[in-house]
């Protein structure tokens, strides 16, 4: 193989393609500015959307109580819950979100606390609904506050210490080093923005080079050229591995200065999601697995397009591509999936799990060199079948 | 030199089944020659000239171009070939100087051997007014010329041609024609595939007469007149491929 006609072949697809617009776009623009204002959109949404839940004073419904003034009044008093009067269809208010929860009082349930009877409050709520789920945060704190009034009065009354009832106190307290938690928070979302990163950056420039040449006629003009088709295929595969490389590179700067820029204290920066305390061994770890990941995309993306007649044709093929390639991705990001032996085979999977244990500081050696080999191998495989497809008649002139 | 011996070329379509697109072709062009290769479209005019620029690879038979097999050594034949076609076009996003550099390169020239022959061709082609323009805004007569300076960049010895006035005015074709001319003119063995007799009758020192793959008739102008007792062209060709043709 003749590295100088691949650097030819190579330098001019790189000047042909900068002066594509649609390249700069995926290589340059959607990861320099779409994705951090993605994400920091995103971030930005979250937060506001949960602090706006938390400051709504939730309206509930109290049903019954009618027989039971203190609990109620007790109730309508609370400056965290707004009451509103009992209806016949506060089932469907709770479902059209017009009230947040209702709360069943019990007959009796007054005298029953004096007479210390045993009774039971019911919470009505919409489930999965964020404000639903902080007007039962709210009602529950309400009940066992009460609750714990109603037992230390007992208690006193009886002459007794409010310790025999609760001889112990819990306290929760993180001691996993910041890094292992930053890891483990983002450990899941950093592969599939990588996974995303590079399919951006590489589609455009592999559909450009193959199916775009030979919609345009140059397919075969290149072709003419005495330079091995092999040395072509690697001109080829080299520009659009830059492509997806710099896509990830260019959003991972600026991301890194966006969080920074918009500060701290920012909605969703950098320390909040506990960006900062990520482990440096860690990034490097990422990086050198996203290599193997980016010369298998190249390469499919690459075979792909060869395929296609044209531009449109070249699409079909690589857009369910995505989805199976994100697949495994998202399967990384569940909770309990641990990184294994068998789950390391698995492409994108393995970068995926792997990712959330190099940025959390853990090093399974063994492992990492079984994705890092079974990744280069199917990078090999991919980049062989797009040299043979590459030196099939049938495939090049297939117009 | 050009000379080919029962050269072949199949291909299978899932409804026609086997297709004979070159059927045991023989020929032969000398330098200095102009060998045309007449025939209607589909009678696989694309897949000799294809065959023989080393495109693809013949089923059986063989071929020597500039004096290499075109199976055994393609990239040798391809650095003596210089192929223009309807077919091949430039990258619109280089300039006609890039472009002319890149295939420079690609044929092995160093950038100062390159960039002596291009003023050259430039100016032998007058194309110094866009030569720093994109190839996607040139007018066709300008993209032609720098198609042409293309082929010519290193020098081959061996000139193939498919239809490429095809889809041209009158007066770029006309240029092709000159060019193609000129080509004879310095010694280059020359083959030219088209479906226009005008161009024949114009161009061509020996001519092939090609129908489903396979050369019918072969001669000069006059040889063929005389075989089929014909003096239009166009009737000399509709006899030759109607008697399937002459021994």
């Amino acid at each position: 193989m003749n590295l100088k006609n691949i650097s030819v072949v190579y330098r001019k697809e790189l000047r042909d393609l900068l002066r594509d617009r649609r390249t700069l776009r995926s290589m340059i623009l959607v990861p320099l500015v779409v994705m951090p204002l993605m994400m920091q959109g995103m971030f930005r949404l979250t937060r506001t959307v949960t602090t706006n839940a938390m400051a709504e004073v939730p309206t509930v419904q109290i049903l019954g109580g009618e027989d039971s003034p203190g609990v109620v009044s007790r109730l309508k008093s609370d400056p965290k819950l707004r009451i509103e009067p009992a209806t016949d269809d506060w089932k469907q208010r709770i479902a059209d979100k017009k009230i947040r929860a209702a709360v069943k009082i019990p007959d009796h349930f007054d005298s029953d606390l004096r007479n210390g009877t045993g009774n039971q409050v019911t919470i009505y709520n919409y489930e999965g609904e964020i404000r639903s789920g902080f007007a039962v945060t709210e009602l529950d704190g309400f009940f066992r506050k009460l609750s714990d009034e109603v037992v230390r009065k007992r208690l006193e009354v009886r002459g007794l210490s409010p310790s025999l009832i609760k001889p112990f106190a819990t306290v929760r307290e993180n001691v996993a080093p910041p890094a292992k938690v930053a890891g483990n928070r983002i450990g899941g979302l950093v592969p599939y923005v990588i996974v995303i990163l590079c399919f951006v950056g590489a589609i455009y420039p592999a559909i450009d080079l193959t199916a775009g040449e030979k919609e345009r006629g140059t397919m075969e003009t290149l072709l003419c050229s005495p330079v091995a088709r092999t040395e072509i295929v690697a001109g080829k595969f080299l520009m659009v591995l830059t492509s997806a490389l710099a896509a990830v590179a260019i959003a991972c700067i600026s991301m890194t200065l966006s969080f920074q820029l918009s500060g701290p204290k920012s909605a969703g920066g950098a320390a909040e999601l506990g960006l900062t305390h990520v482990d440096p061994a860690g990034v490097v770890g990422v990086v050198i697995l996203i290599l193997p990941v980016a010369v298998l995309f190249s390469a499919v993306l690459l075979t792909l397009g060869l395929w296609a007649r044209n531009h449109r044709e070249a699409l079909t093929y690589m857009q369910p591509f995505m989805f199976i390639i994100l697949m495994p991705a998202i399967i990384g990001m569940m909770p309990g999936i641990e990184l294994n032996s068998r789950y390391a085979l698995v492409p994108i999977l393995n970068l995926s799990l792997a990712c959330k244990e190099m940025l959390s500081g853990v090093w399974h050696w063994h492992l990492l060199v079984l994705i890092f080999a079974s990744l280069s191998a199917y990078a090999v495989i991919a980049l062989s079948v797009a040299v043979r497809m590459f030196n099939r008649e049938s495939v090049v002139f297939r117009t | 030199m050009i000379s080919t011996h029962q050269l072949t070329k199949l291909f299978y379509d899932k409804q026609r089944g086997e297709i004979r697109a070159a059927d045991a072709v023989t020929l032969e062009v000398r330098p200095g020659q102009i060998y045309g290769l007449l025939g209607a479209n589909g009678a696989g005019k694309t897949t000799v000239m294809r065959l023989l620029a080393t495109l693809i690879a013949p089923t059986s038979g063989s071929a020597e171009v500039a004096g290499h097999d075109i199976v055994r050594e393609p990239g040798a034949v391809r650095s003596r070939v210089g192929f223009l076609a309807a077919s091949t076009a430039l990258y619109g996003r280089l300039t006609a100087r890039e472009m002319v550099t890149y295939f420079g390169e690609l044929n092995g020239l160093s950038r100062p051997e390159v960039k002596v022959r291009l003023e050259r061709l430039a100016t032998e082609l007058d194309m110094h007014e866009f030569l720093d323009r994109r190839c996607e805004g040139l007018s066709t007569g300008m993209k032609q010329k720098t198609s042409i300076a293309r082929t010519l960049v290193h020098d081959p010895a061996v000139m193939i041609f498919d239809e490429p006035t095809l889809g041209l005015d009158v007066t770029t074709s006309r240029a092709i024609v000159r060019f193609v001319q000129e080509c004879r003119a310095r010694g280059k063995t020359v083959i030219y595939s088209t479906h226009m007799m005008h161009e024949v009758e114009k161009l061509c020192d020996r001519i092939g007469v090609i129908h489903g793959g396979r050369l019918m008739a072969e001669g000069t102008l006059a040889e063929l007149r005389q075989r089929t007792g014909e003096q239009d062209m166009e009737e000399v060709f509709v006899k030759i491929i109607g008697q399937g043709g002459l021994s």
